[in-house]
């Protein structure tokens, strides 16, 4: 029982995480370095979610077969390949690298 | 039809498939890791947040208290309302969709929004990839709980390998030109070393920081290399207005003087 608490605490918790974003008053997103900061967290943010996905392990780093998938991935990009066919890349590698018996 | 030949839209539908199959993992994890079928679908269809909720399942598996797994989970979150913010400026949503789009707000969909250049695009990409997500992520979540361990580990589906793809492939558009490209590797090299030290989930929070940071300084060089009139010359100029100003009155002041001194 006392999991259920704690558990829907964290639900309404994360709800009022995403909620307080959408009520950071107006004017200050109108100042040019607000939109600015804006786009630098955006290549931040998606960078280091890369690289967290890629070779974090809890609190560890890892060389396994998630490193595959982001070179594999990488390649598709520079060939121009469309979205899925990058993503697809990416899964098919792991998988692959796995059933070979890497990471 | 036409929604379909939306590049924003394919994107989020892609990124959906790919997020959404991974709910099997969650799912199936979850049980393992003790939670009810019930307390599973809680996490997916209330919290929403795929980090935070591995974080919790993650701390409840490894004996950790509720208290504890909630924290993690909580600390996760708290990205979600940097995307909050970042999509209200963007999409600037009213009335319900404020609320709506608010448990919407995760990772996919503010990296399918805010890739693209066009708002119409920007608003397409968030609710495709937003709900896309929801229900897949939700239905494969009810999959994964049901059939517990029994489908394996989905790592050897290559689902993991899948998100890194899906992650570097919204980043990739934004590194044209060399400060893109600077502000990405700092970020990545700050992730990493910040991981043995913090939680989990928290390098990400630092390298948002790092991020910010960058954008905060180097916004204010840019302004005095680019508009040599805003503040840090703006001084200058002023002062140098003022003293051209009040010259030509000294000098007349003098000429009226001096016939004046001739009589």
């Amino acid at each position: 029982m006392s999991l259920w608490i704690w558990l829907l605490t964290a639900c309404v918790l994360a709800y009022a995480w995403k909620l307080v974003g959408y009520f950071v008053p107006a004017r200050f997103l109108e100042e040019p370095r607000t939109s600015r900061v804006a786009g630098t967290m955006t290549i931040g943010l998606l960078a280091s979610l890369a690289v967290v996905n890629a070779v974090v392990s809890g609190q560890a780093l890892a060389a396994d077969a998630r490193l595959g998938a982001l070179a594999a991935a990488a390649i598709a990009l520079v060939v121009r390949a469309p979205f899925l066919v990058v993503v697809i890349a990416g899964a098919g590698t792991a998988a692959l690298l796995r059933m070979m018996g890497w990471g | 039809m036409k929604l379909l030949a939306s590049p924003a839209v394919r994107v989020g539908i892609s990124i959906s498939i790919a997020t959404g199959l991974y709910g099997v993992s969650f799912g199936a994890l979850a049980v393992t890791s003790g939670l009810n079928f019930w307390q599973t679908m809680a996490l997916s269809l209330l919290l929403f947040s795929g980090g935070s909720q591995f974080a919790f399942i993650g701390v409840v598996a490894g004996g950790g208290s509720g208290i504890a797994a909630m924290s993690a989970a909580t600390l996760l979150g708290m990205r979600n309302g940097i995307y909050g913010m970042q999509l209200n400026a963007l999409l600037r949503p009213t009335g319900w969709r404020k609320y709506v789009g608010a448990q919407l707000t995760i990772d996919e969909s503010t990296a399918t929004s805010t890739g693209q250049a066009d708002p119409a695009e920007q608003r397409r990409g968030f609710w495709a990839a937003g709900v896309g997500v929801y229900v897949l992520w939700n239905l494969f979540t009810a999959v994964g709980a049901l059939a517990g361990s029994g489908l394996g580990d989905p790592k050897q589906w290559g689902l993991d390998g899948a998100a890194v793809a899906a992650f570097l492939a919204l980043l990739w558009p934004r590194l044209k030109g060399r400060e893109p490209m600077a502000i990405a590797v700092a970020c990545a090299v700050a992730t990493v070393i910040a991981v043995p030290f913090v939680p989990p989930g928290v390098p990400i929070l630092v390298a948002a920081v790092v991020a910010a940071l960058v954008g905060w300084f180097s916004h204010g060089r840019r302004d005095e290399g680019l508009e040599p009139d805003v503040e840090p010359y703006g001084g200058h100029h002023a002062g140098r207005h003022q003293d051209t100003g009040s010259m030509p009155p000294c000098a007349e002041r003098a000429e009226g003087a001096d016939p004046g001194a001739g009589a």
